[in-house]
């Protein structure tokens, strides 16, 4: 168990800079998701982490070691790898016991640490299989495996479902978490997809092009997005976010159309200053049929056609046409809505967040 | 012909049977009813004489045959091994190689691309006592003032051949090590860094078994090979001096156009095939089983 600390840590690709001095530090026993999009440079610092891949600057510590030279044998971590990784030609339980093998430990202790592990995660039944008599979710339960019977100070998960269909990804996400929740370790995950970073994580990164953009609890980065880009990310669907300029007490949209400058934002503009205006589904809704209904404070309506519907059973997603964009609006107790209905669209803005146009950064406190 | 109608299927494949009984079944049975007689190239009307197994009992007798098949056994055994050892260095080196990596492998494959004979008349100048480039150096460097009788000493000249059978085709271990290598994936060997591998346990547990079905491919070709090999022994020393360089081709050539007993040659020819039957038969296994333990699915 230790704690893992990043201080000005760089990339470089000869001349190109992929990851910019970034900081972080993970608490012992902390589970902490990496996320942004692709070539955000997440995995290149997870693989700086392990010391899969040279840094170019800055210093990893794990616990109070430096390890900024150190080989990966030395770190005491494991890994799980996006394509498992397994060895092909040993059975699940010689890969599994593989590391401890060559720790030099007896054959009893690695029979014992495999049957422990193999009982963790239900993998008694294939210990004698080779990794090519295996399913997709099996193999990732067996690179697991492998990472566990080592009781490594930390663990790194490298996109470790994304080869996995949806059903198997979400039933392997609890698994995870329940894991996790057992062992008790430090793990650093990396992932391209924001829900399985806010269900399993204790604080959530999020990467953009080299940089961090912020880091918080899944519930902070969700209510509080530091930036358009955050804000855009994480939350599915995804934010409603338009261009609009402050003009007297409004928000002023391209074509014309207002909403009234919501209250908590009202000292933080100044007229004409160029904002992105943020509301998420839950909080723009047909009238009556929205999370808030009736207790929230700041309800603006407007009639709008609607111009497509996604019903999914429990809720619709309605997309309905206002200031001349389209602004997708979660319906709860759905009715049939057919294009070019005309509803009352609600908006709460005391849910509504504005980022400066220039910088992106929230106008938040 | 009129009124005999072979399926479309018996007549289709009929091409394939005709020119395959010309050119390999029919030569082959005859060749091994040859055996079966004394026939000899000099008196054509030998070949009706059955004399049974008696070439076969001569040969089981003969000293000189049993000589050349050890030296045959004993060439392929150490040029195998030498050869997959040089091999797999060669492919983990140009491996490595971030540039000129095609160019590398194009001049590794340079060996290959010459005569066979031409490698022999080019090592037999080499190690010429006399005029060869091997004795003008280590003389010049002063290692030895005597002129060394590479391919006149039996021992020598069987490791000049060793040297020169190794030089032409050590390539093919390292193409086909280096295609295993290339077509490794990357992901278990840094599974195995993370797992607390030195590179040397890396290569031991990980690589190795991957690489391990390619060298067997390249084993099985080239133990085919050196069976039969003929002519850089022939170019060379000719299984000379005093058949202290024998081999089986050689000794198989001598015995059926020098003294002209193509029966006797044949039932040696026939010996020596099986020899690489079991190599092969036993190559192929080892590849299957290697197969089977990465999970291959070729």
């Amino acid at each position: 168990m230790a704690t893992v600390s990043l201080k000005n840590l760089v990339k470089k690709y000869g001349h190109l800079e992929v990851v910019h001095a970034i900081n972080l530090d993970v608490e012992d026993r902390e589970f902490v998701a990496l996320v942004g999009p692709s070539g955000c440079g997440k995995s290149t610092t997870l693989r700086m982490i392990a010391g899969l891949e040279p840094i170019s600057g800055g210093h990893i510590h794990i616990g109070d070691r430096e390890v900024n030279k150190l080989p990966p044998r030395q770190r005491n971590i494991s890994m799980v790898f996006q394509s498992y990784a397994l060895y092909p030609h040993m059975t699940v339980a010689e890969n599994m016991g593989f590391s401890l093998k060559i720790a030099g430990k007896s054959q009893d202790e690695i029979s014992a640490a495999v049957a422990d592990a193999a009982r963790t995660l239900g993998l008694e039944e294939l210990l004698e299989r080779r990794p090519s008599q295996l399913s997709g979710g099996q193999r990732q339960r067996v690179a697991m495996g492998r990472a566990i019977v080592r009781h490594p100070d930390v663990f790194l998960f490298d996109e470790p479902l994304s080869n996995l269909d949806a059903k198997l990804r979400m039933q392997m996400r609890t698994e995870i978490k329940k894991l996790h929740a057992k062992v008790q370790s430090t793990v650093i995950y990396v992932t391209h997809d924001q829900v399985e970073a806010m269900t399993l994580a204790d604080r959530i990164v999020i990467m953009r092009d080299g940089h961090i953009e912020q880091v918080g609890p899944p519930e902070e980065v969700f209510r509080r997005p530091a930036s358009r880009f955050v804000a855009g990310f994480i939350g599915s669907p995804t934010m409603n976010l338009h261009n609009a300029v402050v003009g007297a007490g409004k928000l002023v949209f391209a074509n014309g159309d207002t909403l009234p400058l919501p209250q908590q934002f009202r000292d933080r503009v100044t007229e004409g200053q160029k904002v992105i205006f943020g509301l998420r589904p839950d909080d723009v809704y047909p009238a009556g049929h929205g999370i808030h209904s009736g207790e929230a404070a700041e309800v603006h309506s407007v009639e709008v056609p609607v111009s497509l519907t996604e019903p999914l059973g429990n809720e619709t997603l309605v997309f309905a046409e206002f200031a001349g964009q389209d602004w997708i609006s979660r319906m709860l107790n759905p009715k049939i809505l057919r294009m070019g209905d005309r509803i009352k669209l609600s908006f709460d803005l005391s849910q509504s967040h504005l980022f400066d146009a220039a910088t992106e950064k929230s106008l938040r406190g | 012909m009129r009124g005999w109608k072979p399926a479309p299927h018996i007549l289709l494949l009929m091409p394939a049977f005709i020119v395959l009984a010309a050119v390999v079944v029919v030569p082959l049975l005859l060749s091994l009813y040859s055996s079966f007689t004394p026939f000899r190239l000099t008196r054509p009307d030998t070949i009706y004489t059955f004399i049974g197994f008696r070439n076969y009992q001569r040969l089981f007798a003969d000293r000189e045959f049993w000589v050349a098949f050890g030296r045959t056994v004993l060439l392929l055994t150490v040029a195998l091994n030498l050869e997959m050892v040089l091999g797999l260095f060669l492919a983990l080196l140009v491996e490595k190689a971030t540039r000129g990596q095609r160019l590398l492998r194009t001049i590794m494959m340079f060996p290959m691309m010459f005569s066979p004979i031409l490698v022999g008349f080019q090592f037999k100048f080499m190690f010429n006592d006399n005029i060869g480039l091997v004795n003008n150096a280590l003389q010049s460097l002063g290692l030895t003032d005597q002129a060394i009788p590479w391919l006149i000493d039996g021992k020598l000249a069987f490791t000049s051949i060793l040297i020169a059978e190794i030089w032409s085709s050590t390539s093919v271990f390292a193409i086909f090590i280096l295609a295993g290598l290339m077509a490794m994936p990357k992901e278990p060997l840094e599974a195995a860094k993370v797992d607390g591998c030195t590179p040397l346990q890396s290569f031991r547990y990980v690589t190795w078994p991957f690489i391990m079905p390619f060298a067997f491919i390249a084993m099985t070709i080239r133990s085919l090979d050196i069976a039969r090999a003929y002519d850089i022994v022939k170019i060379m020393t000719d299984g000379g001096p005093a058949k202290r360089t024998e081999i089986l081709w050689t000794l198989i050539s001598r015995t059926a156009y020098s003294d002209a007993r193509m029966g006797l040659a044949n039932a040696m020819a026939y010996v020596a095939i099986l020899l690489s039957i079991l190599f092969t038969v036993m190559f192929f296994r080892q590849l299957a089983k290697a197969r089977q333990q990465i999970g291959a699915e070729w």
